[in-house]
């Protein structure tokens, strides 16, 4: 059998993949390399890398990509949750799961915590919501382990002030990203060498869009949680968009709870992650659905609605 | 799909991203959230168009100057190719970031203001995509509309062009020019009505003409090792595999290898990717194969075939794009990275800096410059494997990584 990369083709999930016939010869995508190659370099250049797990469809793509890039051994670095309290249950379920069937290490650390010993405040009313109060855990966590590079599943194509973000993503020792003053980053030269205090974010997944990380979800069969196929949950509508009906989703006397068919694009903190009418109930209607769709895939986040630079903002604090 | 790698280039305010919002806006490819926010800071601006660079300046400070400051990756897709673009900063301070953006991509659009003509930053950025070796080069004449759409003007632009590119050593690279107004969408997506002079294709239908290529050119077999795979499991006690990708050519099971810079030889036993074996693998590919014999390999260290030795050394000549405000001297230590090799460095001499506008250099100087580029002589601690930038790109090419800072100093292209 053959490995062959054709120059700089993608996989698309409608042409036939035939992998496990000796025969025939193997299509590699690029994305695909370029992401172990990341993976490969961090584990490489830092001392202590971590993997930050959300449970969320790109952390999961980032797992199975690490555990390409360094089969036969085991994944060499834990995953990182840093968990909101507001999880939905299914991603908990699942991502419990996968670190059993992985053997790697899980460190959890709760937001609930960082507010219990007055680190943060509790956001209240409407739009309350738990996601930015994520990054104080987070630094804390990164600071408590001295893990010296944090690899997270951003994508470029998410966001604006992500579309700025370098693969090797150098943090001060307040976890700020100096966004006007970035390594300059060239070829395949990842310069992963930092001062004492400083730490990286890694992103190897920097240059997939949203239709690639479920093109290879379909074509790896890789297993991701319920909520993100077609099923009925209890919603409310506001402002246009449908919010799960959730003891952590603060809800107004008149917003009216229905049964709908719904799934999650994106998996967040609950109260800030809207559902979309679907009835894709398979990954090749998943995938169908993300190329026909007209809407981005952050445009279903309350937190990035709040003003036109939230996430450069909450970026500069040290948010992932 | 095909995947086609982008970058912009030209001065500040010569209509880049405004350019690649209008070709986002023509494809359809901007999501109904991300039109309707453009539509809205437009309006609030006080515009009376759409101000279609919002759709890529992503940063506030980049915002409220009305520039671009770092690169902005951007993706689209038409029928036929996926497409990444680079959108960089056209203002000389951040040139480093423009060299950022133009390292990874295979085709450069370098816009020129058609009312200002050929300025001394087209220079420089024809100049590093020159020096790059950046392989398709679009000239875009912008804002036609504000000279009357004038085929004269574009000639003499074009005229002036022309004199940088005869002065250019590499021969090889494709430049095609195309008359366009940005803002208005005259040859971006579609054809202009207002310049029927014009027969060419749009600068859409020109990138889709190309054929996608990776930056990594066809050429001899590299191989830098980026680890060593010691699983210490039960079923894979002996295995000890080498991760690294794969650049220039194909490599073989049986392939007959030297390792450098230990000049040992063996021959490759299996290509590992993921839990699967092969008896070959293309360029591109990260794999982990392994060899019939045990030596000693470690990261840094380089497979070659055996009759496709590189140079080995310690000692090259390169020509360095400085990129840092701390200016590069002679004496001074840097580590130097390619790759996966990083050896500290000392910088022998500036033997002198070339004018990026292609008219010769200054052999006096005896220091780089931020944004200056120049020849440099370096010595190393230890002999590393390298070859020239025009056989090779990845072992041809590394970075200078200040020993105090650690940040990325400057970009050496070896000669
Ligand atoms: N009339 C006219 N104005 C244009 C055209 N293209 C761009 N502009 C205007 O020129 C100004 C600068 O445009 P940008 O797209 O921000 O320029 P840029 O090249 O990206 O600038 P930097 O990234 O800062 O180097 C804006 O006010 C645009 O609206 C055009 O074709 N015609
Ligand atoms: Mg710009």
């Amino acid at each position: 059998m053959e490995l062959v990369t054709k120059d700089r083709k993608t996989i698309d999930p409608l042409e036939t993949i035939e992998t496990h016939n000796n025969t025939a010869a193997l299509t590699i995508n690029p994305l695909e390399s370029e992401a172990i190659y990341i993976f490969r370099e961090v584990v490489a250049q830092f001392e202590k890398p971590v993997l930050l797990f959300s449970g969320g469809k790109d952390s999961i793509t980032l797992v199975r990509l690490a555990q390409k890039a360094f089969y036969p051994a085991k994944i060499p670095f834990p995953l990182l949750h840093i968990d909101t309290g507001h999880n939905f249950p299914e991603t908990i379920a699942f991502r419990d799961k996968l670190v059993e069937e992985l053997g790697v290490e899980l460190i959890v650390r709760y937001v609930q915590d960082s507010i219990d010993q007055g680190k943060v405040v509790e956001e209240k009313g409407k739009y309350a919501s738990r996601n930015s109060l994520q990054t104080t855990t987070l630094l804390d966590a990164l600071d408590e382990f001295k893990f010296d590079a944090a690899i997270g599943g951003a994508r470029r194509d998410e966001e604006k002030a992500r579309a700025k973000e370098r693969i090797f993503s150098v943090r001060d020792d307040f976890g700020q990203w100096d966004e006007k003053n970035q390594r300059p980053e060239l070829f395949d030269h990842l310069n992963g060498k930092i001062s004492l205090g400083q730490n990286v974010r890694v992103f190897p997944i920097s240059n997939w869009t949203e239709l690639d990380v479920w093109s290879y979800i379909n074509k790896e069969k890789i297993e991701i949680p319920s909520i993100y196929f077609a099923h009925i949950r209890k919603t409310f509508v506001r402002d246009g968009m449908i919010w799960s009906a959730d003891e952590a989703v603060y809800r107004e006397e008149d917003e009216v709870v229905e049964d709908r068919l719904v799934r999650f694009r994106t998996v967040g903190d609950m109260s800030c992650t809207a559902a979309v009418l679907s009835d894709a109930v398979t990954l090749e209607k998943v995938v169908e659905e993300i190329r026909a769709s007209t809407i981005s895939e952050r445009g279903a986040r309350i937190d990035d609605k709040r003003s036109e630079a939230a996430m450069e903002k909450r970026k500069q604090q040290g948010y992932f | 799909m095909e995947v086609l790698k982008i970058a912009t280039a030209g001065s500040v305010d010569d209509g880049k991203s405004t350019l690649i919002g209008r070709i986002l806006y023509d494809t359809q490819s901007l999501t109904t959230d991300k039109l309707e926010a453009i539509e809205a800071k437009s309006k609030a601006n006080g515009f009376d168009y759409l101000d279609f660079s919002l759709a890529t300046d992503g940063l506030i400070a980049e915002r409220e100057q009305g520039i671009t400051i770092d690169v902005a990756h951007i993706y689209f897709s038409s029928k036929t190719k996926s497409y990444i673009v680079a959108d960089t900063p056209g203002h000389i301070e951040y040139t480093r970031n423009m060299v950022t953006g133009a390292s990874t991509s295979q085709a450069s659009i370098i816009l020129v203001d058609a009312r200002k003509g050929v300025i001394e930053q087209t220079h420089r950025h024809f100049f590093i995509n020159n020096l790059l070796r950046v392989k398709d080069i679009i000239v875009a004449v912008n804002k036609m509309d504000l000279v009357d759409f004038s085929e004269s003007v574009y000639e003499e632009i074009k005229a002036d062009f022309q004199k940088m590119i005869d002065q250019s050593e590499y021969k090889e690279q494709n430049i095609t020019f195309i008359p366009v107004s940005a803002l208005l969408g005259d040859n971006v997506v579609t054809s202009s009505e207002n310049m029927p002079w014009y027969q060419g294709n749009t600068i859409l239908d020109h990138l889709e003409s190309l054929e996608a290529q990776d930056v990594y050119e066809q050429s001899q077999m590299r191989f830098p090792v980026q680890m060593v795979i010691r699983p210490k499991q039960t079923d894979f006690h002996d295995f000890r595999g080498y991760a690294g990708k794969i650049y220039g050519d194909d490599l073989e099971v049986g392939d007959e290898v030297t390792i450098l810079p230990s000049l040992t030889t063996s021959r490759i036993k299996e290509i590992y990717f993921f839990d699967q074996k092969f008896d070959k693998a293309g360029r591109g590919s990260s794999c982990t194969i392994t060899l019939e014999d045990d030596l000693n390999i470690s990261r840094g260290d380089m497979i070659v075939k055996n009759a496709e030795r590189p140079n080995i050394g310690k000692q090259l000549e390169a020509k360095v794009c400085w990129m840092d405000t701390k200016e590069l001297q002679a004496g001074t230590q840097y580590f130097l990275q390619s790759g996966s090799n990083r050896i500290l460095a000392k910088i022998k001499e500036v033997s002198g800096v070339i004018h990026t506008d292609f008219s010769g250099e200054d052999t006096t100087a005896n220091s780089l410059k931020l944004n200056e580029v120049g020849k440099v002589n370096i010595l190393m601690s230890r002999p590393l494997a390298y070859d020239s930038y025009t056989e090779n790109r990845i072992s041809g090419s590394f970075i200078l990584i200040d020993a105090h800072t650690n940040t990325t100093a400057g970009v050496g292209f070896v000669q």
